[in-house]
């Protein structure tokens, strides 16, 4: 079974029909990538899956179940996370502290337990403490941890975006243009990070991204949009090729 | 006890210790709505007054135990915040301040109608029960158990929402919920400062809870440094005593208050602390620590 | 009887909108709550009522020298509590700064002039006019007039003049109309001067009005006006003049026909009304964020 399915989806904002009637399939564990002109809807696509707004029309499940109208928190805590187009840190929080954010959605401990330091917010909080310095070490920030997050690096602020989606135990994580602003070899790492977490995590993964070599190379199966519509849909050889995506986006040239 | 403990101090500083042991737990109070989930409220007197004339009313005419008066006003302060906390559901920072300013102003009208609560003129005569011990007892326990709420996962996610609302709901954080939730905390310090306050100063009325009063406090709030409790203690002591300190000046004295706000904000916009929290003190030892280790492994 | 109650709450209102579209138009361009706004509006009744009492000078150009110089009394206040603090700091901090010189500037006029309440002289005897469906004073018809060509002016400067079009571009973007030449320091110099004067001519009238004028005043009025902005919707012009009639009306008509002991709270209790229903005010777009 296909872990998200997403059917006739169609959004309006005001008179702006920013998707139209888009469906796809991803199924478990794949690398599927979503491309497209700039304004062809890629980013609203994400808003809907993770809940910041309700499709106008159509309807998304995840692992079988609707999730049409459900709240981005909810989302969340079902095991979708997702990193932003423009990064979206907790800039005066500390490095340690925004990966321990995403933890949130997975633990439990309410007001009461963790005013009063019951046992069960102590042990959570331990939990949580250690999966967040595993998270930073796999990404390589285990030495800045105690940093406040908005003063690193770009790069770095985007790598602890990822870490802090993982915090979250998704199975299915939504990556926004996660390689604007990388350099060659910067992306050469994602591409192996992204590897590694659907081996290790066996995560499914959904990705927007300009830069088609990447793209081409990590994605199993790729769809196009264009003014909101899906013009194809794909392995990478076929999308490639087709005259349509070629046209539209990707030049003369094939 | 309390007498014995303190018959050594001197009463006029007495006093102002108790008043800046009231200002800290009204402030901490605040300090959660405003300064760690970054919700404004500009109307922080007005759970100040329903815990003072709560509490005072239910001293004065139904024999009520202390304690009992000073819990069952602090409840009716956070039921208040609870309903003040709903529409956050749909207002954004400005919009939610005016009705935060609002919402104060009504509970003053209120008061200058209410029978019972003396209308204009006020209720005298309340009981004097709050005490130097009792107000530093429980400015003791409010410390602790804020630091372990702001250094907890609730905590951490105020100061989320606070930040970036938008990933913090990315990361299943009900922001609705934990907005109410951070109304219902800080209006109920808020009753609890209102009911210590109208058991020392033996008199309240309406006026005493107007908008400048919800102004000074938000002041110690951001002065000493938002969402920071050091900062906020500091924020407190500090606007406590300026206005005595002031008293040497006289007439002038709101005049140079008033300067003073603006020179404190040109020159330290982010308070007198900064952003310092209690783990940036750990921070530092963080610090040494990876330069240790650093040297170890070199 | 209903109708004289619209007009006493539309001569109320004007005033509101007066005072309503300097925060109005100060929030549109650097999103800061001018707190110290309502203490302009105090200093104009008090200039217009110096100039008539001490001076003798004729109403018209007292007014007309309150407004100027509650002009520069704004922009003062803006280069002197606010300029240091853009872009540098927080929008609290700035509120903060604010609400200092609120208090300075209460507290400077207690100083100068006394805590009492002074009285404008009777300058427009009690004249009425029946309308046959209500009665309506001289100075009701002038307050409206006035304030209604002051509005009107307003529209006209912002829409039809370059410093206004720089206006209506600074509240839409204010780094792009820096990068697009715009001399953003004096816009927002001359959109807190606009502002002053407007509220310094709405102070004069409600001084005159009402018949009371101290040092005080500023506050509850600035209060109001400051909601009726953002019943309006804040940052919109329009939105200030509609907030400002309907927070008055409202008011006036509370008053006559339910409680007068609560008449501060109605305008508030209007507004929150309001925005629970409609958040973004009247007037207001819902902005959805580019997330």
């Amino acid at each position: 079974m296909p872990i998200l399915t997403l059917n006739e989806i169609s959004q309006e904002f005001g008179g702006l029909r920013a998707l139209d009637g888009v469906s796809l399939q991803v199924e478990e564990q794949q690398i599927y990538g979503i491309i497209g002109p700039n304004g062809a809807g890629k980013t609203t696509l994400f808003n809907l899956i993770t809940g910041i707004y309700d499709p106008s029309e159509g309807t998304i499940s995840f692992r079988g179940q609707s999730i049409n109208g459900a709240k981005a928190h909810q989302i969340a805590s079902l095991g979708i996370a997702r990193t932003f187009q423009n990064i979206r840190l907790f800039q005066k929080l500390s490095v340690l502290d925004n990966v321990r954010m995403g933890s949130f959605g997975v633990t439990r401990s309410g007001f009461w337990s963790s005013m009063l330091g019951l046992p069960r917010s102590r042990r959570e909080e331990k939990e949580i403490t250690e999966k967040a310095e595993q998270l930073l070490d796999r990404v390589g920030l285990l030495n800045k941890k105690m940093e406040y997050a908005v003063n690193l690096a770009y790069g770095e602020q985007r790598r602890l975006e990822i870490a802090r989606a993982l915090a979250l135990e998704p199975t299915l994580l939504l990556l926004d243009e996660p390689a604007a602003g990388m350099n060659a070899g910067e992306k050469a790492e994602l591409m192996g990070l992204i590897y590694e977490l659907r081996e290790q995590m066996k995560l499914t993964i959904l990705l927007v991204e300009h830069d088609m070599n990447l793209v081409m190379n990590i994605c199993e199966r790729i769809a196009v949009l264009d003014y909101g519509r899906k013009i194809a849909d794909g392995p990478p050889e076929e999308v490639k090729q087709d005259e349509r995506v070629i046209q539209s986006y990707l030049g003369v040239e094939a | 006890m309390d007498a014995y403990l303190t018959q050594y101090i001197d009463p006029y500083y007495l006093r102002l210790l108790i008043l800046i042991g009231i200002n800290i737990i009204l402030a901490l109070g605040l300090n959660i709505i405003t300064g760690v989930t970054g919700q404004l409220s500009m109307g922080h007197a007005g759970f100040m007054s329903l815990g003072a004339y709560t509490s005072a009313i239910l001293s004065m005419q139904f024999a009520c135990p202390f304690w009992l008066s000073l819990l069952a006003g602090a409840m009716v302060a956070a039921l208040f915040g609870c309903l003040i906390g709903i529409p956050t559901l749909r207002l954004e920072g400005d919009y939610l301040a005016m009705v935060t300013i609002g919402f104060a102003e009504i509970i003053r009208v209120f008061f200058l109608n209410f029978e019972p609560g003396g209308k204009a003129v006020g209720l005298a005569g309340i009981p004097q029960h709050t005490n130097f011990v009792l107000v530093f007892t429980l400015v003791a326990i409010i410390i602790v158990l804020n630091a372990k709420l702001l250094n907890s996962r609730i905590g951490r996610a105020w100061y989320a929402i606070r930040e970036n609302e938008i990933a913090a709901e990315s990361c299943g954080v009900d922001t609705t919920r934990l907005k109410v939730m951070a109304f219902t905390v800080g209006s109920f310090l808020g009753g609890l400062g209102g009911g210590l306050y109208a058991h020392y100063m033996y008199f309240i009325r309406p006026q005493d809870f107007a908008f400048m009063k919800s102004i000074e406090l938000l002041n110690m709030v951001v002065l000493g440094g938002m969402g920071s409790i050091p900062g906020t203690l500091i924020g407190a002591t500090i606007l406590t005593l300026a206005p005595e300190l002031l008293r040497v000046v006289a007439e002038y004295r709101l005049l140079f208050y008033g300067a003073l706000l603006v020179i404190l904000m040109i020159f330290r916009p982010n308070g007198l602390l900064g952003d310092v929290r209690i783990y940036d003190i750990r921070k530092r030892w963080a610090r040494k620590e990876v330069q240790a280790n650093a040297h170890i492994n070199s | 009887m209903f109708l004289e109650q619209l007009l006493n709450g539309l001569t109320l209102g004007s005033t509101y909108a007066l005072i309503a579209l300097g925060y109005t138009m100060v929030y549109g361009i650097v999103q800061l709550i001018n707190f110290a706004h309502g203490e302009v509006y105090m200093i104009g009744a008090f200039v217009g009522l110096f100039l008539v009492t001490v001076l003798g000078a004729n109403i018209f150009v007292a007014m007309a020298s309150a407004m100027v110089f509650c002009m520069m009394v704004g922009m003062l206040i803006e280069r002197v509590a606010y300029r240091p603090l853009r872009g540098k700091s927080t929008r609290l901090s700035a509120l903060i700064s604010a609400i200092g010189v609120s208090i300075f500037l209460q507290t400077l006029l207690a100083l100068l002039a006394g805590t009492n309440t002074r009285s404008y002289p009777s300058i427009f005897n009690s004249q009425t006019y029946d309308l046959g469906f209500a009665e309506v004073s001289l100075l009701q018809i002038l307050i409206l007039v006035f304030s209604a060509l002051l509005m009107i002016g307003l529209q006209v400067m912002i829409h039809k003049t370059r410093i206004g079009k720089a206006m209506r571009a600074s509240s839409q973007d204010l780094d792009a109309s820096y990068l697009m030449g715009i001399n953003v320091n004096r816009v927002i110099s001359f959109t807190f001067a606009v502002g002053s004067a407007l509220a310094a001519a709405g102070g004069v009238m409600v001084g005159i009005y009402y018949n009371a004028v101290w040092p005080y005043m500023g506050m509850m009025a600035g209060l109001k006006a400051f909601a009726a902005a953002v019943l309006g919707g804040i940052g919109s012009i329009p939105g200030a003049v509609i907030g400002g009639l309907t927070l008055g009306v409202m008011e006036i008509m509370g008053v006559a026909y339910l409680t007068s002991s609560y008449k501060d709270a109605i305008a508030f209790g209007v507004l929150i009304l309001v925005l629970l229903i409609r958040p973004q005010g009247i007037l207001g777009q819902k902005i959805t964020k580019k997330v």
